[in-house]
This record gives C-alpha cells, sequence and structure tokens, in this order.
C-alpha cells in the first residue's frame, strides 16, 4: 500500500461533482468561499454559473441550500468540517433534516489531519453532530474510489447526506469507482477471526497495514471498512463481532459520538463484545504536520498493532 | 383595490384572526400577538396577491411563502384554510398529537406550507435559496417572506439579505412585520433592530414603509416591490403594525406574545372580531 499513488478524498470530491454535474442540471453546488481548499472549485471552473458562493456565512448558506432543495434542485454544498457541521448545525437540523431535504453537505478538512492549522480546525466532532439528526446519511470514504462512489451515491439517495473529506492524500485500495458501493454496507478488506479492526476514511488504510504487521506475528485481523457512520451496516459488524470476539474500532474522530459510540451501540444490544476505540480521547489537537499529529495522537497502523496484541491475549 | 374589494379582504382577515385564536385556545397554546399582527398581510396574500392554487398545492410555478417568524403559524394555517387548503375544522386540531398543524409550519404535512420554519432567522435564507433557485430554473415567480423586527436580531438574517443583494433577487419581497414587541418585552429595550429602514437600505434592499393593517397600503407594497422586478434589487417592506391587532386587550402587550386565551378572553375577542366583521358587511352591502 504504501507505494501506491496517493490522493485526498477532497480532490476525489472535486473530480466526481464535476462529472455528476455534468450528468444531471438539476445539482448545484455551493461554497462559503473555500472552494480552492474544499474542491468545489473544480466544478466551477466547468460550471461558472452552477456554483454560487455564499460567502464566509455557513449558517445562511445551509438554509439557503434547503430552500433550492425545496425548489427542486439538488445542492452539494462544501466548506470545512467545523464549519458546515460546527457552524451550520442548527440551520442543518432545522432546515435541512427536520423538513428532510435533499441536501448533500461534503464537508472537507475532518479530523486532525487538518494539521498545520491547528484545533480551531480540526474538527473531530462532525460524526457525532450529525450523527444526532434524525435521516441524516452520515458517510466517511476511505479512498479516492470510495470517496467518489460516495458522491454519486448521495445524488441517487433521496435525503440529506453528510460526506467528510479529507485534506491528506491517502492510499488508494479500490481499484476503481465501480466496486459496488452501497449507502450503509460495509466490507472486509482482509479476513480473519482472531479479532476485528472496524475503521472509517483515513484509518481504514491503517487497519489494513496493521493487519498485515499483525499476521506476521500469527494474529489474523479481520478489517472492516465503514464509510457509512449512519446508517450502520449492522449486519457486517454482529457477524464480524460473533466470529471474532473482540473489536477495535478507528477512526479520526473524538471516541465520543463516532464509530466507536455506534459499534458499541450496536453490539451492547445485539452482541455483547468487547471493544477498544481508537480515536482522539475526548481532547483538542494542535498544530504540527499532519502525519506527526496522526502518530502522535495514536491514529497509526503502529497504535492499532500495539492494542491489537494487547487485546488478543487480554 | 377597489373599496368594496377592500371591505372583503377585512371581512376575510376578521375570519382569520377568529380562527387563529379559536385554535390557540383549542390546545391552550400558540402566540396569538404575532398572527394578529401579521393577519391582514396573510390575508392580502393568500386572497389577492399571490399565485396559488388551492387545489394543486404543489404547483411548481405558483409563488412561495416562507413564513421566517414561524411562530405565527396559527394565523398561516388560517389563512391556508380559509384558501381552502385544508378543512377549516382542521385548525381546532393545532399543537395536539396526531395533528398536521405542528407548532411551528411543517412543509410535508401541511398543504400550502412551503418551508418548514420556526428557528428564527432560517426562513429568510431559505427564502432566498428559493429566489436563487428560481431564477437559476428560469421560473418567473415571486418568494415572498414574513420576518419579524425582534427576529432581525439574528445574524443570520443579515447574512441572508448580503446573499438576496449579492445575488440580485429581485424575485424576492421581505415584509418585516415591525410590531415592536418580543417575548421579552420591547424590541428597543431587548435589542435594538432598529433603523430597519437604513440598514436593509444599506444592505441593498429597495424599501418601502408601509401601515401594515391597511389593505390598500399592503396593495401598493405589493406594487412596490413588482415595479422594482427586473432592476436586480431585493425588496424590503417595512409594516408598521400592533401585536395583537383586532382584539383590544391583546393589541401592544408583550405578555399576549405565546400565551392562549382563557374561555371568557377567547368569547371576548371574538365578540369584538364580530361586531367588526358586522360593520364591515353593513358598509360592504351597503
Amino acid at each position: 500500500m504504501a507505494d501506491m499513488k496517493k490522493i485526498a478524498t477532497r480532490d476525489s470530491y472535486g473530480k466526481a461533482i464535476t462529472q455528476l454535474g455534468a450528468e444531471h442540471n438539476d445539482i448545484v453546488v455551493m461554497d462559503a468561499d473555500l472552494a480552492g481548499s474544499t474542491k468545489s472549485g473544480v466544478f466551477r471552473k466547468e460550471f461558472p454559473n452552477r456554483h454560487f458562493n455564499c460567502g464566509i456565512a455557513e449558517g445562511n448558506m445551509m438554509a439557503v441550500a434547503a430552500g433550492m432543495a425545496a425548489m427542486g434542485l439538488v445542492p452539494y454544498v462544501s466548506s470545512f468540517a467545523m464549519f458546515a457541521a460546527g457552524r451550520g448545525f442548527e440551520q442543518i437540523r432545522n432546515s435541512i433534516g427536520y423538513p428532510h431535504l435533499n441536501v448533500k453537505i461534503v464537508a472537507s478538512h475532518g479530523g486532525i489531519s487538518v494539521g498545520e492549522d491547528g484545533a480551531s480546525h480540526q474538527c473531530c466532532e462532525d460524526f457525532a453532530l450529525m450523527r444526532s439528526i434524525p435521516g441524516m446519511v452520515v458517510m466517511c470514504p476511505a479512498d479516492d474510489a470510495e470517496a467518489q462512489a460516495a458522491v454519486r451515491a448521495a445524488y441517487e439517495h433521496n435525503g440529506p447526506v453528510y460526506i467528510r473529506t479529507g485534506r491528506l492524500a491517502v492510499p488508494q485500495f479500490h481499484e476503481s469507482v465501480d466496486f459496488g458501493f452501497k449507502i450503509g454496507k460495509g466490507e472486509v478488506l482482509r479476513e480473519g477471526d482472531d479479532i476485528a479492526i472496524i475503521a472509517t476514511g483515513l484509518m481504514v488504510a491503517e487497519a489494513v497495514a496493521a493487519a498485515d504487521a499483525l499476521a506476521e506475528k500469527g494474529i489474523h485481523a479481520r478489517v472492516v471498512n465503514l464509510c457509512t457512520i449512519k446508517p450502520l451496516d449492522e449486519e457486517l459488524v454482529v457477524k464480524a463481532a460473533k466470529e471474532c470476539g473482540k473489536v477495535i474500532t478507528c477512526e479520526e474522530h473524538n471516541i465520543l459520538g463516532g464509530l466507536g459510540e455506534a459499534v458499541c451501540g450496536v453490539l451492547s444490544e445485539k452482541c455483547p463484545t468487547p471493544v477498544r476505540r481508537i480515536g482522539v480521547n475526548d481532547e483538542f489537537g494542535h498544530s504540527g504536520p499532519a502525519a506527526a499529529l496522526l502518530k502522535e495522537f495514536g491514529l497509526c497502523a503502529e497504535h492499532i498493532v500495539e492494542v491489537a496484541e494487547e487485546f488478543v491475549k487480554a | 383595490m377597489t373599496e368594496k374589494e377592500k371591505l372583503q379582504l377585512q371581512i376575510e382577515a376578521c375570519d382569520l384572526r377568529r380562527n387563529a385564536l379559536i385554535a390557540i385556545h383549542a390546545c391552550n397554546s400558540g402566540h396569538p400577538g404575532g398572527s394578529l399582527s401579521a393577519a391582514d398581510l396573510l390575508t392580502y396574500l393568500y386572497f389577492k396577491g399571490m399565485k396559488i392554487d388551492p387545489q394543486n398545492p404543489k404547483w411548481e410555478d405558483r409563488d412561495r411563502f416562507v413564513l421566517s417568524k414561524g411562530h405565527a403559524a396559527p394565523g398561516l394555517y388560517s389563512a391556508l384554510a380559509l384558501r381552502g387548503f385544508f378543512p377549516v375544522e382542521e385548525l381546532t386540531t393545532l399543537r395536539k398529537i396526531g395533528s398536521r398543524l405542528q407548532g411551528h409550519p411543517n412543509m410535508n404535512t401541511v398543504p400550502g406550507v412551503d418551508m418548514s420554519t420556526g428557528s428564527l432567522g432560517q426562513g429568510i435564507s431559505a427564502a432566498a435559496g428559493m429566489a436563487k433557485a428560481a431564477k437559476y430554473l428560469n421560473k418567473d415567480l415571486t418568494v415572498y417572506t414574513l420576518m419579524g423586527d425582534g427576529e432581525l436580531a439574528e445574524g443570520e438574517c443579515w447574512e441572508a439579505f448580503m446573499f438576496a443583494s449579492n445575488y440580485k433577487l429581485d424575485n424576492l419581497c421581505v415584509f418585516v412585520d415591525v410590531n415592536r414587541l418580543q417575548i421579552d418585552g420591547r424590541t428597543s429595550d431587548v435589542m435594538n433592530t432598529e433603523p430597519l429602514d437604513k440598514k436593509l437600505e444599506a444592505f441593498g434592499f429597495r424599501i418601502l414603509k408601509i401601515n401594515g393593517h391597511d389593505m390598500a397600503e399592503i396593495e401598493k407594497a405589493d406594487e412596490f416591490y413588482k415595479a422594482g422586478k427586473g432592476q436586480g434589487v431585493p425588496t424590503a417592506i417595512l409594516m408598521d403594525t400592533l401585536k395583537g391587532k383586532g382584539v383590544s386587550f391583546m393589541e401592544d402587550q408583550a405578555g399576549w406574545h405565546g400565551k392562549a386565551p382563557s374561555d371568557e378572553e377567547l368569547e371576548k375577542a371574538l365578540a369584538e372580531l364580530d361586531a367588526a366583521k358586522a360593520e364591515l358587511e353593513a358598509k360592504c352591502n351597503g
């Protein structure tokens, strides 16, 4: 995986939305002065009359998008995750979620891998915020193909969707966009039954690397990629828990409110299983290069291996 | 409008006020003050101003109305019911379990409601989005919205005004129900939002101030808005109104913002409205 060409999922968004826009005239794209960074600017270059900059006013942008959806358009709305999910939360909840309007929020710069900008811009709360809204689909693609597939699947889904993309280039492990992506369906990337590692976003590649390292130590870890955090693929999660007996969750998000808690919620009701949650331990990030931060916060293959080794023995 | 037409609209407004109060009384909760201050505008829009079809509430080319001050829902519901979007008898299910008539408007349950609102400041943004979408879709329609003067303390309103001005939304007509009262008291004491004319003008709006209880002036405001179409400038109509208008003991009283009338109070209010209606009918028929 290390030799692969890396692509940031925000770039995948720019490519996918521009292609999708060419196919569907009802798609319009909005941004709040970050089109260059969220990559909605790629669409703007191709379709300048269908890209609406809302200025630095994310709350207004969300409710404007709701109004556009109420007129039958399909707005794709972007900002950084912190300002889309954070600043825009109540507008998303009341003007998009409650009327179940067809707005697609594609929020870039999720997690601490934002890097040098520091804690004010490192959103580790978006899964929690968006999961709490009834009817909201929450996705965090792991690589280029999955991100493009998620952007396309969002269009086919009628209702609000939140997609988190990342700033940092990540390895590609899907061979093409047509790998059979479905909202609400996870996939098993490595078979194994000593322990299950359930991951989302950029932690998926780390989980795969960890599984490969664990295999060399004789520990056979199953790796489950859950792009869709809500609705959760309960069947796949329960199956992994039943067959492996122990579960580790990995996410670039606060361990409170995200994938880990979603998995724990399902398992505690349907298949009580010991779980270790790897994520940001209820703290703020800080400035630094993304790779160094991920290492420091334990969001890396090495840490997953450590936790898995200890957990398997426990 | 002719004198007779004006009288007919005023009679309709009496019925709207009547039904709003009956509905609020039936569930012992809701917002009479703001419903009554908006009653004349709502009557004008639903009985004269707007291009709508009660038989086809989702007609794509209809004008849109967004009640940004969503708590005036009883007023909006009464206008819709009287105009034939749903049975008037249903109004007394307001705020009750199982009712389509939620405390604040829900676009997915109530025929004729174009946008779910209730959280102040968001309706104007949605209305601006609708107006922008109408332009994108080449639809010649108007998006009307009604805001409260207290609501304008929400920063989002001003973000939406910037958006409307920036995108030259001359198909957006914003009415502000300037009744000068909000839950906690006088708007000038709670958080002064004035001078609204100067502020909105600075945000790029065409402004007209009217008496919000005079049907002829409301029609003039609509004409003023329509005269601006093609100029690329959004319009705001500042309506001088009285909270609780039409019921003597509710008028200009902040206490009636969100309180239901008792049995006796309802009786007294209806008697006043009936008397006003009888007088208008006599004039209309005379």
